[in-house]
C-alpha cells in the first residue's frame, strides 16, 4: 500500500523496518517529526536527549549493546555531536549506527547553512541522499545495513525540502530486529592511541570496500536520454532537473560519499558537456574536477540558498530573468512574530527599556531581535549567549551585560558556560526565560518539564537547584507577566558583583492555553502607542487610536501594565 | 510527452488552518491514483508568518515545488497573501481568495499600509478571481475556524472527484465533534462554483 508520507516520517518508517530499538536525538527544524514518529511505536525506545552529542553518545552505547541506532538532529547539530562522530568512525559498529544530518539550505529556521555532506567526508564515513520520502524509507533501511556490514556508522543527509515535502511510500515493509548482544572488545572501542592507530588504518580500508559498493550502488544510477547534456545531481536537486529537463542524461547520485569515480568518469565520458546541479556548495564539483575530468556547475548554479526549478532554469539559461510587473516584491513584508500572550515579550521590553547589552540565543525568543522589541545584540548558536556575555562583560568591563536564553536552549549547552562565569570570576546575569517547553520546533518535551518523549512522567530538572549548585548564589524566580517585577529583578541583579541567574517562568501558550479573558481599548486612548511597543499582534493603529482584535488577545495583561489612560480593559 | 501534472499553491498565514486543509486534498488526490507531492514550510515561519503549501499531482510528479508563473490555482487565505503569490499563477489560472484582511506586523504598527487596491490589481491580471467570505460562510456552517474548508469546497467544485470522497477524507481528518460543520462548510463552499458557471 502505498500512502503519503513526508521525508521525516518516511525516515521513520525505514528506521522501524530496519529493526531500530533505540532513536534518540535533539529536536531541530528540519528533522523534528522523525523521532515525534518514531516514538508512536511502542517497540520503539524513542527520546529527545539533552543536545546531539549526548544523543550520538547514547547511539554508539545501544549500538554496542547490540541494537540498532537511529539519532537525528538538524545541520547544526552534526558540529555539536562531531566529536564522538569522528572517533566512531575509527571504532565502527556493533548494531548498525544511522545519523541523519537534517541541512537547512536557504536558512528557512536556522541560523546558518553549512553544507554536512563534508562531514562524511572529513570524518571518513559513507553518506546517502535521498530525494523523496521513498528514497528515505529504503536508504534509511539500506543504510542500517551497509553500517554493519561495513562496521563503520553512516549519515543520511537531507535537506528542508526532501523532510517537509510528502510524496508516495511503499508501507508494506516488514519489520525485522536482528539483536546481537554485547561484547567487550577494548582493541576495537577503546581509543586509545595504540588501538586508534590500527583502527585509523582499518578505516582507510573500509572506505576503498565503499568506494568499491558505491560503484554498483542501485542508488548510484545512469538514467540515459540525449547525450548532448548530461546532468550530474544527488537529493532534490535531482527532481528539479528530471522535472525541467526530461530528455536530457541523468546521473542520479544517492550515495555520495564515497563516491563512484569509475561511474562518473564514464558517464562524464558519454556525454558531450556534464554539468553538476547541486545545492549549497560544490562538494561534487570540486570532488570531479579534482579527479581531472571536465565539468561545470557553480558558473551556472548559485552556491548560496536553497534551489528551485525557477533558479536552476535561470541559471542554465533556459528561463528567461522574470519581470515582477505588478509590484508585488513592495507588498509589506509579513515577518513571523511572537504570539500574542507570549511570555517573552514584557521581558524584551524591558530588556530594551533598560539599554543592555543582551546576548541572545536559539529559539523562539530570538525573534525578540524584530521592531520593535529590537532588544538582542547577539545569537550564534545554541549555547553562546552565556559565554558571550562572559566575554563582553571581560573585554568592556561593563556589568550591565546579560545573556537571554530559553529553558531547552540552557539544558542543551548552557550549563557549562555558565561554570566558567562562576569560575572565572565574572558577574554577568543569565536569564532563562523558561516557558516549560522547546517551543520554536513544535513543543517538544525536555529534561526540565519531566515528562519524557514517550509520554513517561519522569524526574524534572530543577533549573533552581543547578545554578546553585553550579555556584550562583543569586538566583531569582520571577514571573514574566509582571512587568515591574521584570524590571525590577534584573536592574537589582546587573548592579551584583557576581554572576547571577534570573529565571523567568511562565509556560508557553501553545502549551498551557490562556483561560483569561481578553481586553480591548475604550475611549480613554490618547494615541500615544506605548502599547504598540510591545510589538504583540493582537493590538494594532487605526485611526489614530489602538485596537486590540478580542479573537486573537490571551489577557495577558502586559500592555495593561504599560497603558498610563488605563485606556486597556476587559472586553465586554 | 506533455507532463498532465496539476499544480495547487495554498497561501495563507500560519495558524489559518492551512496543513489541515492541504492534507485533505492531498489525500483526496491520492485516493484517485494520481502521483501527489507535496511541499510544506514548518519553524519560524509558522509564527504569524507567510506560510504556503505546494500540491502537484498527475501520472508522473518530480519537483514538490512549483515554478512561478505555473500554478493552476491558487487558494489564498488571506488577501495580502493573495497578491503576494499572484505572480505564482499561470496565465487564465485561477485564484480563489479569502475576503479576510490580517495585518501584517510593520501594518500593525503602523509603520506600513495595508494595500487597499488589492482586488483591483488582483482584477488587471489575466487570471481567474474568485472572492470567497469564507469566514462569514464558515459561520454560517456553524463555526468560522471552518473557513479553511469552504475556501477548500469551493477549489473542489474544479476538480474531477465526487463530494462524497471529499466527505470521506474531511471525516477523517477534522476533530470528531466538528465533522457536521466542516460537510457543511465544504458543501457551502462546493455549491458557490455551481452558482458562479449558472
Amino acid at each position: 500500500m502505498k500512502v503519503l508520507l513526508s521525508g521525516n516520517e518516511a525516515i521513520a518508517h525505514g528506521a522501524h523496518a530496519a529493526g531500530v530499538t533505540i532513536a534518540t536525538g535533539y529536536p531541530g527544524t528540519p528533522s523534528t517529526e522523525i523521532l515525534e514518529t518514531l516514538s508512536r511505536y511502542e517497540e520503539v525506545d524513542a527520546s529527545w536527549a539533552p543536545n546531539e552529542k549526548v544523543a550520538l553518545e547514547v547511539g554508539i552505547g545501544a549500538s554496542l549493546g547490540g541494537a540498532r541506532a537511529l539519532v537525528t538532529m538538524k545541520h547544526v547539530g552534526l558540529n555539536v555531536a562531531a566529536d564522538p562522530l569522528f572517533t566512531l568512525a575509527y571504532t565502527g559498529v556493533n548494531g548498525g549506527i544511522v545519523i541523519i544530518s537534517a541541512d537547512d539550505p536557504g536558512m528557512h529556521s536556522s541560523q546558518n547553512e553549512q553544507d554536512n555532506r563534508y562531514y562524511a567526508k572529513a570524518a571518513k564515513v559513507p553518506m546517502f541522499e535521498p530525494s523523496d520520502s521513498e528514497e528515505a524509507a529504503f536508504l534509511v533501511d539500506e543504510a542500517f545495513k551497509i553500517s554493519e556490514n561495513f562496521d563503520i556508522p553512516v549519515i543520511v543527509r537531507t535537506t528542508t525540502r526532501v523532510n517537509h515535502s510528502k510524496s508516495l511510500v511503499d508501507v508494506d515493509i516488514e519489520r525485522v530486529v536482528k539483536e546481537t548482544g554485547y561484547e567487550k572488545n577494548a582493541k576495537k572501542y577503546v581509543m586509545i592511541p595504540a588501538n586508534a592507530k590500527e583502527r585509523r588504518r582499518l578505516l582507510e580500508s573500509k572506505l576503498d570496500a565503499l568506494a568499491e559498493f558505491s560503484e554498483g550502488f542501485s542508488g548510484n544510477r545512469v538514467e540515459w536520454g540525449s547525450r548532448h547534456i548530461g546532468f550530474i545531481t544527488s537529493g532534490i536537486s535531482y527532481q528539479y532537473v528530471k522535472e525541467l529537463y526530461p530528455d536530457a542524461s541523468v546521473l542520479k547520485l544517492t550515495m555520495t560519499y564515497p563516491l563512484p569515480r569509475r561511474l562518473i568518469s564514464e558517464f562524464i565520458g558519454q556525454v558531450d558537456e556534464a554539468i553538476v546541479v547541486e545545492e549549497l556548495d560544490p562538494y561534487l564539483e570540486d570532488q570531479i574536477k579534482a579527479w581531472g575530468l571536465q565539468v561545470t556547475g557553480k558558473q551556472y548554479i548559485p552556491n548560496i540558498g536553497e534551489l528551485s526549478p525557477d533558479i536552476i532554469a535561470l541559471g542554465l539559461g533556459s528561463k528567461d530573468e522574470e519581470v515582477e510587473p505588478s509590484g508585488e516584491d513592495e507588498l509589506p513584508a509579513r515577518p513571523p512574530v511572537l504570539c500574542a500572550g507570549c511570555p517573552h515579550r514584557g521581558v524584551f521590553y524591558v530588556l530594551r527599556r533598560l539599554k543592555l547589552i543582551v546576548t541572545g540565543d536559539i529559539g523562539c525568543y530570538t525573534l525578540g531581535v524584530l521592531p520593535p522589541l529590537e532588544s538582542m545584540d547577539t545569537c550564534i548558536c545554541m549555547g553562546a549567549s552565556i559565554g558571550n556575555a562572559m566575554g563582553i562583560q571581560k573585554a568592556t568591563g561593563r556589568k550591565d551585560v546579560v545573556a537571554v536564553i530559553g529553558d531547552s536552549t540552557f539544558i542543551h549547552s548552557g550549563i557549562t558556560p555558565l561554570i566558567d562565569i562562576v569560575y572565572n570570576q565574572g558577574v554577568s546575569t543569565v536569564i532563562i526565560l523558561d516557558n516549560r517547553t522547546t517551543a520554536m520546533t513544535g513543543q517538544q518535551d525536555h529534561p526540565g518539564t519531566g515528562t519524557t518523549l514517550k509520554g513517561a512522567e519522569s524526574r524534572e530538572l530543577n533549573l533552581e537547584k543547578l545554578v546553585r549548585a553550579i555556584g550562583v548564589e543569586s538566583v531569582r524566580v520571577a514571573d514574566p507577566y509582571n512587568l515591574k517585577a521584570v524590571k525590577q529583578v534584573i536592574k537589582e541583579e546587573i548592579e551584583k558583583e557576581e554572576p547571577s541567574v534570573i529565571i523567568f517562568r511562565r509556560a508557553c501558550l501553545l502549551v498551557e492555553k490562556s483561560n483569561a479573558a481578553p481586553f480591548a481599548v475604550n475611549e480613554k486612548c490618547n494615541g500615544c502607542k506605548v502599547c504598540l511597543k510591545l510589538g504583540c499582534p493582537a493590538i494594532s493603529w487605526e485611526d489614530n487610536k489602538a485596537v486590540i482584535e478580542p479573537s486573537q488577545c490571551t489577557g495577558c495583561e502586559v500592555c495593561v501594565q504599560l497603558c498610563k489612560k488605563d485606556a486597556i480593559v476587559k472586553y465586554q | 510527452m506533455a507532463s498532465d501534472v496539476k499544480n495547487i499553491l495554498i497561501v495563507g498565514v500560519g495558524g489559518q488552518g492551512i496543513i489541515l486543509a492541504a492534507d485533505v486534498l492531498a489525500q483526496v488526490l491520492v485516493s484517485t491514483e494520481y502521483d501527489v507531492k507535496m511541499a510544506e514550510v514548518h519553524g519560524m515561519s509558522q509564527r504569524g508568518g507567510s506560510v504556503n503549501t505546494m500540491i502537484r499531482f498527475g501520472t508522473k510528479v518530480y519537483s514538490p515545488v512549483i515554478e512561478k508563473g505555473k500554478a493552476d490555482y491558487i487558494i489564498a487565505f488571506e488577501q495580502l497573501e493573495a497578491l503576494r503569490w499572484s505572480g505564482y499563477l499561470k496565465p487564465g489560472g485561477t485564484l480563489i481568495m479569502n475576503s479576510e484582511k490580517i495585518k501584517p506586523l510593520p501594518v500593525l504598527l503602523g509603520n506600513a499600509e495595508y494595500p487597499a487596491d488589492i482586488v483591483e490589481r488582483l482584477k488587471q491580471k489575466n487570471i481567474d478571481l474568485i472572492e470567497v467570505e469564507a469566514d462569514k460562510l464558515a459561520e454560517e456552517a456553524g463555526s468560522k475556524k471552518a473557513a479553511n474548508i469552504v475556501l477548500l469546497g469551493c477549489l473542489a467544485g474544479f476538480l474531477p472527484i465526487g463530494k462524497e470522497v471529499w466527505h470521506s477524507y474531511i471525516e477523517r481528518r477534522v476533530p470528531p465533534k466538528t465533522i457536521e460543520i466542516n460537510k457543511k462548510a465544504f458543501d457551502i463552499g462546493y455549491g458557490l462554483l455551481v452558482k458562479a458557471a449558472d
